[in-house]
């Protein structure tokens, strides 16, 4: 059985989607009774005091290229939120794996079922965590383009819920179901019931954490989302092909906002007759360099253990792909080794791993590549406006709470060092209470067109092809 | 079979308490608190890491001492609670790998072990009005819930995400080795559907379900988890009444004193030696002396005094130790001489001292334990021959090795008559785990004769013995060296495998109980499961856990 999809959205249905959920009447009463806790949901923790404002989204109402970017004014509550799959591919295959080549899955194979729903709840947890963890940076945001992108994110943080949520509902019966339901339950940095993964659960309460979890977190999400692209489960492959080209943005928001941020910086160094940035009210590389360190850590989390056996099974069954994995020519993977340094008594030594138990570690490179490539980006910034700061990304091991390096301490540049040395390192290596202290003094809101704060720089250009000085959230009636 | 070798470790049974790297253990008066804190790399072997709490037999080693310990030391406690350190798993159960690279005769007598602890727990719990209830604080998966199951409540921490479950099925192809299924449906009476469901179920159950399910007795919000578990904690002791005289202080369970050589070890009542190239062992335990008798005749203050020096505990201590060194240390010896020796008449004197004053919380604990070790040599799949030749005495407790053993060689002798006897506690203070006393088992055929044996309290000489049915054989002291000599080679050349399965068949006569379904019914499987190609083959499920290949199964049923 395939689900009939089409380039078409039919926005006139309760719940807009190119799923055919009409003819399916039992799924679209189960997803219409999920509908009201999802909005209640929103309304408890999404953005806080924003809801009658009208914000310049963009909503999807086609899948196609040009269909999905569609912009106007919409208030948060009204906005579409609705079940988009990228459409069929004319005989669909497994990727990877044993079974790669064979037919791709349009139902869950019963032997995966397991795998697959926890993949698809730990992917879907992630997208309603981020909103809570963001519902109160609207009222400090540095400018209504800035403001205008969070709230962006935030809705299709909600669309990309509703996209996984969709698949527990179709493919997972009452387990589905109920699952579904738990995603609304669980809420991030709550002591009783937290987030899934430990990111989540990290507060977010200023715009620089922002711009780092959007740059380094959401990242994450990409590559996550890629390798599920490349899921022998079909459903799941195209909505999360779907997922990617909004997930894009979310990327540009966080990886430009630490770009204008460092711009600033290194104007505000040079205005100081001291090169004090904190003099002039801005944030100073050391405490930029912390926030790299911390996010891209607490991301690099997020992959999983470096010697996985769920990775190796969610590759050897097909379930969960390489990032681009069209462009290896081997998708069995069953011979290679990945070599990786280990802790063992006392020392690191190298070891190697059976290529599918390194799968997390794979996918991983390809993410720190990407980051890489942004922190050259910035740099060449900080070069160009003439200051000698150079930012980097710290090792992989550093300040790790998952996986193989968790259980030992390791400076910035990825040495075993003692507790007592990094105790003694910790203040000038991750972002500290003081940090965030000041970061929030300095987090006034500026909420007039073309007006922004003192510490970020504005962009290079508007969206949509608007000015900066466009009402990208009309505040006022 | 993807099998390293395990006969390069010698285990150690005896630690204390200085010496735990798996435990926390504390006390706040009636309330004692067990958490589970697994060091990743203090296994048994280093090819493996311990991880979430995962354990090895080491582990175990350690729970079993808190378990005893409890009871010995610590009278003064009513509930244990069996909790984590961990910040996200109760216990991730038995560690896979360790499994995967252990030889079969490993793994069985792992299982086993862990299966008397278990066992030993609810035992605490019923017998000992020492309530153990599990705090599962997190992640409670296959032998960490089957731990749970062992406690006689279960809470989860209702999170969104710790479960219970048992995936030995599903995800490596085995059993829960230890006790897990018969407890869901025997002890907790979980419907037999829903208990299949949950046992196919890799990620298991959680929150509401999991209690509607009765697989745990309820869930508490994790910000609220302490204060409800010490609520409960509150609410047991205040429910639980232990009848038991005496004062509660503690008796400290000292170190065995041992003298090791390559032959055997020599204890002060008991000694082994063992021939590895002939595979047998002798086992001699040597019965109370006159100052033993005099001191348990002073009554349940004096042993209470006496301690661990009290001939009762020290002698089946050292019985239960040298049980153990042979089980897991010396796998090739297969026969097992058991001799009993001293004077029958001070056995029984001695017994009826122990059960005059049973009701001191000291004495029960010591008869209770004497009831284990005999049980764990009922489980022990070794042949055992009792010799009643010159100079023993398997009279009152001493009967019990006797009537344990699978055959009873008495010897007929005017010059050197061996006496055998009942005494007070072969009459149900030792009961087998099938609920019957050994008497009972072994005479299950006729029981006018073990109607006519209780209660008798004289000495029997050889023929009354054999008349009453107590010996397998009885040999003059011609025959004697002889025969026996022949019973024993002939014993070692048959197939240990035939023997442990014929062994445990004839042994648990009668009718069943959920413990010695454990042990008969579920181990058994295992046992069988674990060889199998399913499992343990090239391509089975427990061999190619972690790695890169997925499993292969042959699909006959068998």
């Amino acid at each position: 059985m395939t689900t009939a999809t089409s380039n078409s959205v039919d926005l006139t249905a309760k719940i807009p989607n190119n799923v055919g959920l009409s003819d399916d009447p039992k799924l679209q009463r189960a997803l219409e009774r999920w509908l009201p806790n999802y909005l209640e949901w929103w309304n408890d923790m999404g953005p806080t005091d924003f809801a009658d404002k009208p914000v310049y989204l963009r909503t999807a109402i086609s899948v196609d290229a040009g269909g999905w970017a569609n912009y106007g004014h919409v208030k948060m509550p009204d906005y579409r939120w609705g079940i988009f799959l990228k459409p069929n591919d004319a005989e669909p295959t497994v990727k990877c794996g044993d079974d790669a080549g064979a037919p791709a899955w349009m139902d869950v194979p019963g032997e995966h079922r397991n795998s697959l729903r926890r993949i698809i709840v730990t992917q879907a947890d992630t997208e309603p965590a981020s909103v809570e963890q963001q519902r109160l940076l609207g009222h400090t945001a540095p400018s209504l383009y800035d403001l205008r992108n969070l709230f962006q994110v935030n809705v299709e943080e909600g669309r990309h819920l509703w996209a996984m949520v969709y698949l527990l509902h179709k493919y997972f019966g009452r387990d589905g179901r109920d699952e579904a339901d738990e995603l609304l339950n669980r809420r991030s940095g709550d002591e009783d019931k937290p987030r899934i993964l430990g990111a989540f659960n990290q507060p977010c309460d200023h715009w620089l954490s922002f711009f780092a979890f959007t740059m380094f977190t959401d990242r994450d999400g990409k590559y996550q989302l890629a390798a599920l692209a490349e899921s022998g489960f079909d459903p799941l492959a195209r909505t999360t092909q779907f997922m990617l080209t909004e997930e894009a943005h979310h990327l540009f928001v966080g990886e430009t906002g630490l770009g204008r941020i460092i711009k600033r910086t290194a104007q505000l160094e040079k205005l100081d007759p001291n090169g004090d940035v904190r003099n002039q009210g801005g944030i100073d590389f050391d405490l930029i360099q912390r926030t790299i360190n911390y996010w891209f850590t607490y991301s690099l989390d997020l992959f999983g253990g470096e010697i996985s056996s769920n990775a190796s099974t969610f590759f050897a069954s097909g379930l969960k792909g390489r990032f681009r994995e069209g462009r290896y020519e081997d998708h069995k993977a069953m011979t290679g080794t990945y070599r990786l340094p280990v802790v063992e008594d006392g020392s690191l030594n190298e070891k190697d791993v059976p290529l599918r138990n390194a799968m997390n570690e794979v996918l991983r490179d390809q993410y720190i590549k990407d980051c890489e490539r942004a922190l050259k980006r910035w740099n060449k910034t900080i070069e160009e406006e003439g200051c000698d700061t150079v930012l980097s990304l710290p090792s992989r091991r550093f300040h790790r709470h998952q996986g193989i390096y968790a259980d030992h301490h390791f400076d910035p540049e990825g040495n075993l060092i003692s507790e007592d040395q990094w105790e003694a390192g910790k203040q000038k290596w991750v972002l500290t209470p003081a940090d965030n202290d000041y970061l929030l003094s300095i987090m006034k809101p500026c909420h007039e067109p073309g007006q922004f704060a003192n510490w970020i720089a504005p962009p290079s250009k508007g969206l949509d092809g608007k000015e900066l000085d466009f009402e990208y959230v009309k505040l006022h009636d | 079979m993807g099998s390293s070798s395990n006969t390069d470790v010698n285990v150690d049974f005896e630690v204390d308490p200085a010496s735990y790297r798996h435990w926390k253990v504390s006390y706040d008066g009636a309330i004692a608190r067990v958490a589970m804190d697994v060091d990743p790399n203090g296994g048994l072997r280093s090819d493996y890491e311990l991880k979430l709490n995962s354990y090895d037999l080491g582990v175990d080693v350690e729970l079993a001492d808190i378990v005893r310990r409890m009871r010995f030391e610590h009278p003064e406690v009513r509930v244990v609670v069996m909790t984590s350190a961990n910040e996200k798993v109760f216990c991730a159960g038995a560690n896979i790998h360790m499994l995967g690279t252990s030889t079969h005769g490993w793994k069985v007598n792992f299982c086993k072990f862990t299966n008397e602890t278990r066992c030993e727990i609810e035992e605490a719990t019923e017998a000992s009005a020492q309530v153990y209830i599990a705090a599962c604080n997190g992640t409670t998966a296959g032998g960490g819930y089957e731990l749970a199951l062992a406690c006689k409540e279960i809470y989860l921490q209702d999170d969104g995400n710790s479960a219970v479950s048992l995936p030995e099925v599903p995800l490596l192809g085995v059993l829960p080795g230890t006790g897990g299924l018969t407890r869901l449906v025997d002890k907790r009476r979980i419907r037999r559907d829903r208990a299949d469901v949950f046992s196919t179920m890799a990620e298991g159950m959680r929150g509401k379900r999991a209690v509607q399910w009765n697989l745990v007795d309820d869930v508490f919000p994790r910000s609220k988890f302490d204060t409800q578990i010490a609520a409960r904690c509150e609410a047991i002791i205040s429910e639980t009444t232990d009848l038991a005289t005496g004062t509660r202080e503690g008796v400290k369970l000292g170190k065995l004193g041992v003298e090791e050589s390559d032959a055997g070890r020599k204890y002060s009542s008991v000694e082994v030696t063992w021939d590895d190239k002939a595979r047998t062992a002798t086992l001699t335990i040597e019965g109370p002396t006159a100052d033993d008798v005099a001191l348990a005749e002073r009554g349940a203050e004096a042993m209470h005094a006496a301690g661990d020096q009290l001939w009762a505990l020290r002698a089946y201590r050292e019985f239960d130790d040298a049980l153990l060194q042979l089980r897991c240390n010396h796998p090739n010896v297969g026969m097992i001489v058991v001799r009993a020796k001293g004077d029958a008449k001070r056995v029984i004197a001695h017994d009826a001292a122990l059960v005059k004053t049973r009701d001191h919380w000291f004495v029960r604990e010591v008869l209770l334990h004497m009831g284990r070790v005999l049980r764990r040599m009922d489980n022990t799949s070794r042949s055992f021959f009792a010799l009643g030749d010159a100079g023993t005495a398997f009279a009152g407790n001493l009967l019990e090795l006797a009537l344990a053993a699978d055959r009873f060689y008495l010897l007929d002798d005017p010059d050197n008559v061996v006496h055998v006897g009942m005494g007070d506690l072969n009459e149900g203070a030792l009961p087998m785990n099938t609920g019957l006393t050994r008497i009972q088992a072994h005479l299950y055929g006729e029981p006018e004769k073990a109607e006519a044996l209780t209660g008798r309290r004289d000495l029997l000489g050889p023929e009354d013995a054999d008349e009453a049915g107590l010996s397998t054989m009885l040999l003059d002291d011609i025959d004697w060296d002889d025969d026996i000599r022949i019973a024993i080679e002939e014993r070692v050349s048959l197939s240990p495998d035939a023997l442990t399965g014929m062994e445990q068949n004839l042994r648990f006569v009668g009718p069943e109980t959920p413990d010695s379904k454990i042990y008969a019914r579920l181990s058994a499987w295992q046992n069988w499961i674990f060889i199998r190609p399913n499992a343990t083959g090239p391509e089975g499920a427990l061999t190619m856990y972690g790695r890169p290949e997925r499993p292969a199964f042959d699909w006959r049923r068998v």
